[in-house]
């Protein structure tokens, strides 16, 4: 009886052993990393994918940052990289030289900046500030709240502007939301001299860690103002500034200024910067972030599930994440060429990784 | 033969024999096995040591062959036109530290002397002792928010008031102090190594022979000539390398630095103004960096291993004469 019973108990482990492996060899474990800016989309996109279509893909997503995601993808040691800025410099060298092709970077979604400040007496969307007024604080030209160019911009709330320094804050970390910043920083303000960059040399303010970061210490400073992404303004419900655009408009942000700002001819290369958008409504300051992508994968099961997965972000359900997020859908021209080059990924078994 | 032998008592039994001499062997086997498993394991932390500083100079190397010495005074960061220079960070690592030894030398010797020389009972000087125990285990990321979100608001008043009213000496002047500033950096960096001052020199205290204090007292020294005519010389060597250790710590603390120092790369001879140090440069900027700006990062980390390494000699140094002032 004993013996029996064991011998019972051993099949039943061995049959349960059996369908683990099993099931273990279903599962497509895909890993990616960069951007943070790009981290909380990718995750929920990802997370909903595995939860909702298909199990067996797990894609694991570390935000190590847009320079950091690049040089993985360059070294082979991911399966996918997501970065603010497209591939160029050094980096662009060392991948072709090592792959003998360029790298394939396609973009997901898009964002927008906007100024948030902390000014006692003044609500949301109240401050305007036109182009010479915001180059004039981040290049610390106008350096008081009370200045006569501020007050002559903002009629409405010209007594309420208290009578306080300009605190400027800025990301103290490499980021692509300074790389999108600052780009549109260099393209406006004559007098800006530091270029742009996923960190640049400030001529004026204090640094501070990180979206949050700069949102603590805006909260905690009356008469600071800085940048944030959007998304992260509107999850701290910060104040933020109306903006004046190329066309002399002044615009508040919205999905819709903001889709309508990136909604320009995408080059070959999927590398579009829009630095200053030309629409009369358009939102002054939106980026893209790409994911990277190699042409050939060694393993067929790995690239189909990816390319699945990365055409599910562009679907209907992928895009409801991407606007509750607010972040900026993709308009669906591109999306047919992104669909297009995705489909054109090689499996080649000898692979360079 | 056989009689002779036994005429020296009892004959020696060979199998107890044969027995030492296994135990003798096998102890001595073990004495000399675990002297070279520490011997490797010294050795091992020695070798990690040199690997890291290679690796690291290996990795700075292009940046420099690149900046070269002129990386020490170069007061810019851009990573945009590649100029890369770590003036304002040295500044910024050194003041920091050595302001926030200005805070936690008294603090940890007065907490030291009140734990270990009997003022107060065992049921308040225990829980104190706990508490700062607590202070080490606290992470470097929580006593940064806590420095954000607490610290910072409750002292800005006081920075503007010393700052309105002393603002004509150099290190409290500049416009009106902000948040972050390397003040702030030294001041949360001043209780974070105060518990290694306290716990060293009270263990140094512990130690003191008893003889010497009851010595002094029996020749008829207050409890002050005591404490600072015979405990505190007698604690010298214990009380100086607990504070270079405590130095050491403070030069190399990362996080509380990158969220509470502003930051800006700029000389600042204010201490209430924003600055930064070489840690929390490499911290904030490594995840996005380029090429030739993370050997540069890297350089700076071979920068502070330095200061690190002469500022452990100086200590060295100053122990070794206090040593000898000692005997």
């Amino acid at each position: 009886m004993r013996t029996l019973l064991s011998a019972f108990s051993l099949t039943a482990l061995t049959v349960g052993f059996l369908t683990a492996t099993s099931a273990q060899a279903q599962t497509v474990q895909i890993s990616g990393a960069g951007a943070t800016f790009a981290a909380p989309l990718l995750q929920r996109w990802f997370d909903a994918y595995n939860r909702t279509v298909d199990p067996t893909v797990q894609v694991s997503y570390q935000s190590v940052g847009s320079g950091a995601g690049l040089e993985q993808v360059i070294n082979g040691t991911v399966d996918f990289g997501a970065s603010e800025a497209p591939f160029s410099g050094a980096r662009l060298e060392s991948f072709r030289a090592k792959y003998r092709y360029e790298p394939l970077q396609l973009p997901m979604a898009g964002g927008s900046i906007e100024f948030a400040y902390n000014l006692p007496g003044i609500e949301d969307g109240e401050l305007i500030l036109k182009r010479k007024t915001y180059c004039g604080i981040v290049t610390g030209e106008i350096t008081r709240w009370d200045d006569i160019r501020i007050k002559a911009e903002n009629p409405r709330i010209a007594n309420k502007l208290p009578p306080l320094d300009i605190t400027w804050v800025h990301r103290s970390d490499g980021s692509g939301t300074t790389f999108v910043f600052t780009n549109h920083i260099r393209t406006v303000c004559p007098n800006w001299t530091a270029g742009a960059g996923t960190s640049v040399e400030w001529p004026v303010g204090i640094g501070a860690q990180g979206n949050e970061g700069v949102a603590a210490t805006i909260k905690q400073e009356p008469g600071a103002i800085g940048y944030v992404n959007q998304s992260y303004a509107k999850l701290e419900k910060m104040a933020t500034a109306r903006l004046e655009n190329k066309a002399g408009n002044i615009v508040e942000f919205s999905t819709e200024a903001a889709t309508s700002a990136l909604d320009a001819p995408i080059p070959d290369n999927f590398a579009l910067l829009v630095p200053d958008p030309e629409g009369p409504n358009d939102y002054p300051i939106v980026g893209l972030f790409w994911v990277m992508l190699y042409r050939e994968y060694p393993d067929q099961q790995k690239l189909t599930k990816l390319v699945e997965a990365l055409k599910w972000t562009q679907g209907p359900e992928g895009q409801a994440i991407t606007k509750e997020l607010d972040y900026i859908p993709m308009p669906e021209a591109a999306i047919q060429r992104i669909f297009a080059e995705l489909d054109a990924i090689t499996v080649n078994p000898n692979a360079v990784r | 033969m056989t009689s002779a032998a036994t005429g020296y008592g009892s004959p020696p039994n060979p199998d107890i024999d044969v027995d030492i001499e296994k135990k003798a062997s096998l102890s001595r086997a073990v004495d000399v096995g675990f002297v070279r498993l520490t011997l490797a394991l010294a050795g091992f932390a020695g070798i990690i040591l040199i690997w890291v500083i290679l690796q690291t100079t290996e990795a700075a190397l292009l940046a420099i062959q690149q900046f070269g010495l002129g990386f020490l005074v170069t007061a810019r960061w851009n990573p945009v036109e590649n100029i890369y220079g770590v003036l304002p960070q040295i500044y910024g690592s050194l003041v920091t530290s050595l302001v926030a030894l200005i805070f936690a030398i008294p603090l940890g010797i007065g907490t030291a002397i009140f734990l270990t020389e009997g003022f107060a009972p065992k049921w308040v000087t225990e829980p104190i002792g706990f508490a700062i125990e607590l202070i080490v285990a606290t992470p470097s990321v929580v006593l940064g928010l806590w420095g954000i979100f607490v610290l910072i608001p409750a002292v800005r008043p006081i920075f503007r008031a010393i700052n309105q009213t002393l603002g004509w000496i150099p290190f409290l002047g500049g416009p009106a102090p902000r948040g972050p500033s390397l003040l702030i950096v030294a001041m949360v960096l001043g209780i974070m190594i105060s518990p290694i001052i306290i716990s060293i020199t009270r263990s140094t205290f512990e130690s003191l022979p008893r003889s010497l204090k009851e010595g002094a007292l029996a020749l008829g020294a207050t409890r002050w000539e005591t404490l600072l005519t015979v405990m505190i010389p007698a604690g010298l060597s214990g009380i100086v390398s607990s504070i270079m250790l405590a130095l050491g710590r403070a030069l190399g603390e990362t996080m509380v630095a990158a969220m509470l120092s502003g930051n800006a790369n700029r000389i600042n001879i204010s201490l209430m103004q924003p600055g930064s140090t070489i840690t929390g440069l490499i911290a904030s900027q490594f995840g996005e960096a380029g090429r030739l700006q993370v050997s540069a990062l890297m350089y700076a980390g071979v920068v502070l291993m330095v200061l690190t390494l002469l500022v452990n000699i100086v200590a060295e140094i100053i122990i070794r004469k206090f040593q000898n002032l000692e005997q």
